[in-house]
């Protein structure tokens, strides 16, 4: 912080600054109005991942505006001295899945990017949140934001996990308690024994929702698990002065008799595998549950959006999902495109083939992910089940680049927004988490995990 | 940035709650490199079948044109979702110089600060007396004194900004000018941490 305005924001100063093509070709056009240059070129990370092919990403991209705004990125990158992982580089990917995995992510900094799902990175214990192209220009300009201080939640979940349920489907049954817009205004904290007995992975994959229930960002306090997946990674401190970092981010937590502004509590055993049916994120059911019947939902404007939402997807109040047939399955986005959610659903397919009736895309977060799969034989074991694995990016998570999801069609997405249109003009998204998806690719049905793993 | 003082205007009610930025601007828009001509796209799924213009759905609102005005008034937590800006920049494209709703989602919010686009929230039941009200009725917005009138029956409802927030729309000044007039303090700042 480096000084707060009386009775208006605080100037609080940015660690790192990730960019991508689609949200900083404008902030920079308006640093050069202002004939500005980047302050701090050196605290930027750039990177290729909304608006790019997922196939043959070493051809010009086919699409004239794509091209044209990933070839700006380049140039202005180039010209501003800014380290660029773009197409065809080893570290290229899905901006939050690469910041981690390089160990550029480091606990107790302040990180933001041109992209809500900028919260990914509080699960090493950051303060991380997504800002808009303004935003991206004044960080350019000065490397400091004005910020209003948030409201703070926690949100305890403790308790063994059910088998079968992983972190998506926490943050799924957390968003369906507290709706779309429940932690607006918020930071969260995510705490409790089912929290620290998660891997990095899976923390990234609950902080990456945190914006899915309106919270700009959501952190978990780092720990040893934290301190191992850091050490090592490429742009993590080495020797002595890792040693030294980890006795400063030991202190990163929060004070036993902190206050809250609001506290929630959660058995992990309550929490079962989860799917939407609605048009936002907080319309979830557990996967054997029934579509809410509208004589059961009291506020007469949720249920508006209820029976908006259905008429969207083509679904019925009192319906139940396991059995439905959907055409798509897209295993990937910043929420679960990283290596242990290809490790979990390879572990899932082994041996088996896809059903005919499903379209199967398997999108790698990032060029060091995909590289593991490669090394650990996971393609293999993708390729014989009939998938189709894809290079490094967004893909269908957002509708933008080539792979959309045509419309009227079903697709289980392990992507985190399943809006209108999301994933293209009318498709219809059903969010789940990776295991859920390997399920439905097997049989071409909505599926409960629990019926296929032993 | 455009200034802001005071505005009378005609309304548009969208009376749909979780309007996301997916919605305001589908991201197959987002791949222009400025921030012009986006309000040609504003609600675009919502307005035409097929992403074709020769095809308008004559349902929505913003088909309909006995609605106008500067004023776009909507269900709670509006601008939910992405971050892009290119959801405010739509809107101010199109004519809108106010949002009017129960419940912003933060990211929105600063960004139509940002554009000059002023959040408004009100109370439930200020925002039903709104939707209940007749097409031809207006609102007024006053900044300065944070008031927004139903001009029809005077009824009038206070709303909250940042000081800081609030003189820079009515100077329309940004954030940074005032950044970079910090430069010393934020290099002190730097250095205080090495």
């Amino acid at each position: 912080m480096v000084k707060t305005i009386p009775d208006g924001p605080s100037v609080l100063y940015i660690d790192k600054h990730f960019i991508h093509e689609v949200t900083s070709p404008q902030a920079f056009k308006g640093l050069e109005k202002r004939g500005l240059k980047v302050f701090r070129p050196q605290q930027i990370v750039a990177t290729a991942d909304h608006n790019v092919p997922t196939i043959n990403q070493h051809l010009p991209i086919q699409d004239f505006l794509s091209r044209n705004q990933v070839e700006q990125l380049i140039e202005n990158c180039k010209n501003y001295g800014i380290e660029l992982y773009g197409l065809g580089h080893p570290y290229q990917g899905i901006v939050h899945v690469i910041g981690p995995e390089l160990g550029i992510t480091q606990p107790g900094m302040t990180i933001v990017c041109g992209d809500s799902h900028t919260s990914t990175h509080g699960a090493f214990g950051t303060i991380a949140f997504g800002i808009g192209t303004s935003e991206v220009e004044m960080v350019f300009a000065s490397q400091c934001l004005l910020q209003t201080k948030p409201k703070q939640m926690r949100i305890n979940i403790e308790g063994e996990l059910n088998r079968g349920v992983v972190s998506k489907d926490i943050i799924l049954h957390i968003i369906s308690k507290i709706s779309a817009s429940g932690a607006t205004g918020y930071f969260v904290e995510y705490a409790g024994s089912a929290i620290r007995n998660l891997s990095m992975e899976a923390r990234m994959t609950i902080c990456n929702m945190s914006i899915e229930m309106g919270a700009r960002g959501g952190l978990i306090a780092p720990d040893e698990t934290t301190f191992d997946y850091i050490k090592g990674r490429l742009f993590a401190p080495k020797g002595e002065d890792f040693e030294r970092k980890v006795k400063e981010w030991k202190e990163l937590y929060t004070d036993g008799d902190a206050l809250f502004d609001h506290e929630l509590f959660i058995k992990a055993e309550e929490i079962e595998p989860m799917i939407t049916y609605g048009t936002n994120p907080g319309l979830g059911i557990a996967i054997n549950a029934m579509i809410p019947k509208m004589e059961m939902v009291e506020d007469e404007k949720e249920r508006k959006t209820i029976v908006k939402a259905l008429e969207y997807m083509g679904l019925q109040e009192g319906q139940k999902l396991v059995g439905m047939p959907v055409k798509h399955v897209f295993i990937g986005s910043c929420t679960n495109s990283r290596i242990e959610d290809l490790r979990a659903v390879a572990e899932v397919i082994k041996g088996k083939k896809k059903s005919d009736s499903v379209n199967v895309m398997i999108v790698p977060g990032s060029q060091q992910v995909a590289r593991q799969v490669r090394e650990e034989g996971l393609d293999k074991i993708f390729s014989e089940a009939g998938f189709e694995i894809r290079q490094p990016g967004c893909s269908a998570c957002l509708g933008m680049n080539e792979d959309k999801i045509p419309a009227g069609e079903y697709c289980i997405s392990t992507s985190n927004r399943n809006f209108e249109g999301r994933q293209g003009a009318g498709a219809r998204t059903l969010l789940a988490s990776p295991l859920t998806a390997a399920a439905a690719a097997l049989t071409g049905v909505v599926t409960d995990i629990r019926a296929i793993i032993s | 940035m455009k200034a802001f003082k005071k505005i009378t205007s005609q309304f548009i009610p969208i009376p749909v709650e979780n309007i996301d930025t997916d919605q305001i601007i589908p991201a197959r828009f987002l791949k222009a490199t400025t921030r012009e001509g986006f309000g040609k796209n504003l609600f675009r799924d919502w307005r035409f079948y097929n992403d074709d213009e020769q095809q308008p759905k004559e349902e929505f609102i913003l088909n309909d044109s006995s609605y106008s005005g500067e004023i776009l008034v909507a269900g709670k937590n509006f601008g939910c979702g992405s971050s892009r800006e290119h959801a405010a920049w739509a809107l101010e494209d199109f004519g809108f110089r106010v949002v009017v709703s129960s419940f912003f989602a933060d990211i929105f919010r600063n960004n139509a600060l940002n554009n000059g686009v002023l959040p408004v929230q009100v109370t439930e039941e200020f925002l039903e007396k709104i939707f209940s009200l007749d097409k031809n009725d207006t609102l007024t917005i006053d900044l300065e004194n944070q008031e927004i009138i139903i001009d029809k029956t005077g009824e009038t409802e206070k709303f909250g900004i940042s000081q800081y927030k609030k003189e820079c729309l009515i100077n329309g000044y940004d954030d940074i000018d005032y950044l970079l007039s910090l430069k010393q303090e934020i290099e002190e700042f730097e250095l205080s941490r090495k």
